[in-house]
């Protein structure tokens, strides 16, 4: 019998954790000497309120459903991948390749070419820490955190060389074609005469964000490789002794993992700077392990999460303007209680609530 | 080239590599402590870089640097009884609390850091006071005109700042501790099997909170070390990996303390390495990019883990929570 009903499991507790979370970055806040309530609400206010703040939030949602993902989906194969930061960096560059390669006629012709492009070089990137893994047992979390820093070093070396805009300082590639161009939600929406910001950056990518989680949920749950992967995550000793091959899970997981980060660079690089520049991920990759935690490693929890965590990051930007005396990084301070609080004292939140419910039961009885 | 000049830049290379140990030796022995408990702990990039800033805020405020040092432990050993707490007693995930303290250590220095001083997550340049200076070793200056014993004794051995020695005095010191008395037998032991530990009557649970709490204090010597000796004020993610790099080493040296110091050397010197050799130059042909070689030390800590590890048999209850039988 299960302790509690699934509803306390998978709504009430990430939402004490979450009150918790922000009631200790709140403390932070306190500390510094400015006043948390109405940092909250500068936050929120900016994230939600204008279309444009809409626009933005969707836009980081967006990089964090695919990097939620990317992680959840590691951590069903019990792996942690902490580099999505990096694969998502050389995503950008197979991206930029594609569209670099052709005079692209139509967005609906560039974009499937431009994701093969972005989750080759993507899962290239993951395929190598998993090898590692699988085959000389090296810890995969120590290689792929090494793996963001040489992916920021070979950005800095390809950007800086080959393939280098030739007409600006900037370490950045040329302006895509005109053809790459995806449409914005303003673009989308104007036909049906909604109004929407036309600053906003979020696009056409959300859409294919939503696919992504779709087709996560399907693989995982409705496939029998996603029951292998659940499998050996589970147990890998038992799913070894039901002939499932560790390598493989390994290596597959991981490439869909990398995959789904290298996704990204699609929202960012062909959506939004429609040229690849040098830190376009801007810790994403990491908000990835915070959105996929809170999520509870499912794709309607990681939409839900990657909301959260895209109001956030707007709102951080707000705080700029209206509270000079916090820094952005206060995000990063929320993003680490969130994370301590949802997936390492998550015992401590959920003991006590088990225990309401089982005395609340036997008082019925 | 001559002699004398390739044996200088021998003598330079040498004397960087040890300044850049330091923090890795620190950071190897305090996983060496936790992980040999059985808490892994990749928390500890997260504690140097909490330790850097308070160590160096403090000893800015103060003038005093031992006081910095004691604040920047005693930020380090909170992270670490945070971790302590979630890992330990809620018998959370490892790994999670770890990647936790991370992000937090990386927002709290910069939004911290930002609302203290006003420069934009840095800490000012320490004065004269709140920094340490180099230790002369008896007869440094006397020795240095002996060929090759001399030069080697004066820039290398001698003339490090007071942490430099800590670190290196802690390596036999925990192997004694770890390997020749009774709190080292029991907390090796809490690591393999916590079980037959505690059919003894011996308290899992304190001991792995020691563990963890001397590589708290560990930590924090390491990012004491980092702000006011290496460098001489916090800088945004000065800690730069060596967390992680630490852990590797670790892994390389097999969770022992000897292995472990020469492993830490070894990254180290690859440190040294690509901080005097930014451009190299392959025969004359070919330069080396500068982004090859500041990528260098990741790139081998990843081969090192890869090739030359072999079989790495880590503590067998790492990981894992204790639960104790009803």
């Amino acid at each position: 019998m299960d302790k509690m009903p699934r509803w306390a499991d998978v709504v009430l507790i990430p939402l004490i954790s979450l009150c918790l979370a922000l009631f200790a970055s709140g403390l932070v806040v306190l500390a510094i000497g400015e006043d948390p309530v109405k940092a909250i609400t500068v936050m929120i206010k900016g994230a939600l309120g204008s279309t444009s703040g809409i626009g933005y939030t969707l836009y980081y949602a967006t990089n964090y459903m695919f990097t939620g993902l990317a992680v959840a989906v590691a951590f069903h194969a019990r792996m942690f991948n902490i580099g999505g930061e990096g694969q998502a960096a050389i995503s950008g560059v197979g991206v930029a390749v594609v569209l670099l390669a052709f005079d692209w006629p139509h967005w609906t012709i560039a974009l499937p070419f431009a994701i093969l492009g972005g989750g080759l070089f993507g899962a290239v990137w993951a395929a190598i820490p998993a090898y590692l893994q699988a085959r000389r047992d090296s810890h995969i979390v120590i290689t792929t955190i090494m793996f963001n820093y040489i992916a920021a070093a070979v950005m800095g070396f390809l950007l800086n060389g080959i393939m280098k805009n030739p007409n600006t300082q900037n370490a950045e590639t040329v302006n895509f074609p005109d053809g790459a161009h995806l449409p914005t939600i303003h673009e989308m929406l104007a036909p049906l005469g909604i109004e929407f910001s036309k600053s906003a950056p979020a696009n056409v990518s959300l859409l294919l964000a939503l696919l992504c989680a779709f087709l996560v949920w399907f693989l995982l749950w409705r496939t029998r490789l996603g029951y292998a992967i659940r499998a050996f995550g589970h147990s890998p000793t038992a799913a070894s002794y039901a002939g499932i091959s560790a390598f493989k899970i390994t290596m597959i997981a991981m490439i869909i993992s990398g995959a789904l980060a290298g996704m990204l660079s699609i929202n960012v690089v062909m959506g939004e700077q429609e040229r690849l520049i040098k830190e376009f991920v801007e810790g994403a990759g990491f908000v990835g392990i915070a959105v996929a935690l809170m999520g509870r490693n499912h794709p309607i929890g990681i939409i839900l999460a990657a909301l959260l965590f895209g109001m956030l990051a707007q709102g951080g930007f707000e705080l700029l303007w209206e509270m000079p005396g916090i820094s952005k990084e206060v995000v990063l301070v929320i993003q680490g209680m969130i994370i301590l609080f949802t997936g390492a004292l998550d015992y401590m939140v959920r003991k006590p609530i088990e225990k309401m419910f089982i005395r609340a039961r036997e008082g019925q009885s | 080239m001559d002699f004398a000049h390739s044996f200088l830049q021998v003598i330079i290379a040498m004397d960087m590599t040890v300044r850049l140990s330091v923090v890795l030796i620190f950071a190897c022995l305090a996983g060496l402590y936790s992980e040999r408990a059985g808490i892994f702990d990749i928390g500890l990039e997260g504690k140097l870089l909490i330790s850097a800033f308070f160590s160096a805020a403090i000893s800015y405020e103060t003038g005093n640097v031992w006081i910095g040092v004691l604040a920047g432990v005693g930020a380090s050993m909170v992270f670490s009884l945070i971790h302590g707490i979630a890992s330990i007693t809620y018998r959370g995930n490892q790994l999670i609390s770890g990647v936790a303290l991370n992000f937090l250590a990386s927002g709290l220095t910069i939004v911290i850091g930002h609302a203290w001083f006003k420069k934009g997550g840095q800490s000012p340049a320490l004065p004269q006071s709140s920094r340490f200076h180099e230790i002369t070793l008896p007869f440094a200056d006397a020795m240095r005109d002996i060929p090759m014993i001399g030069p080697l004794y004066a820039d290398v051995i001698s003339g490090h700042k007071p942490l430099v020695y800590v670190a290196f005095l802690l390596v036999p010191f925990t192997w004694w501790l770890l390997f020749r008395t009774r709190f080292g037998l029991r907390l090796r032991a809490v690591g393999e099997n916590p079980a037959s530990v505690d059919t003894a009557g011996v308290s899992v649970i304190r001991y792995r909170y020691a563990a963890v709490m001397i590589a708290g204090v560990l930590c924090g010597l390491g990012g004491a070390y980092l702000a006011t000796s290496q460098a001489s004020a916090f800088g945004r993610e000065m800690s730069a990996l060596r967390g992680f790099i630490a852990l590797a080493a670790l892994i390389f040296a097999k969770w022992r303390p000897w292995h472990a110091l020469m492993a830490c050397l070894l990254f180290g010197f690859l440190e040294a390495i690509s901080n005097l050799y930014p451009n190299i130059n392959v025969f004359g042909i070919f330069e080396i990019p500068v982004q090859f070689t500041q990528a260098l030390p990741y790139i081998l800590t990843v081969v090192i883990l890869a090739g030359f590890v072999g079989k790495a048999v880590a503590p067998r209850a790492g990981g894992e929570p204790y639960v104790k039988e009803r």
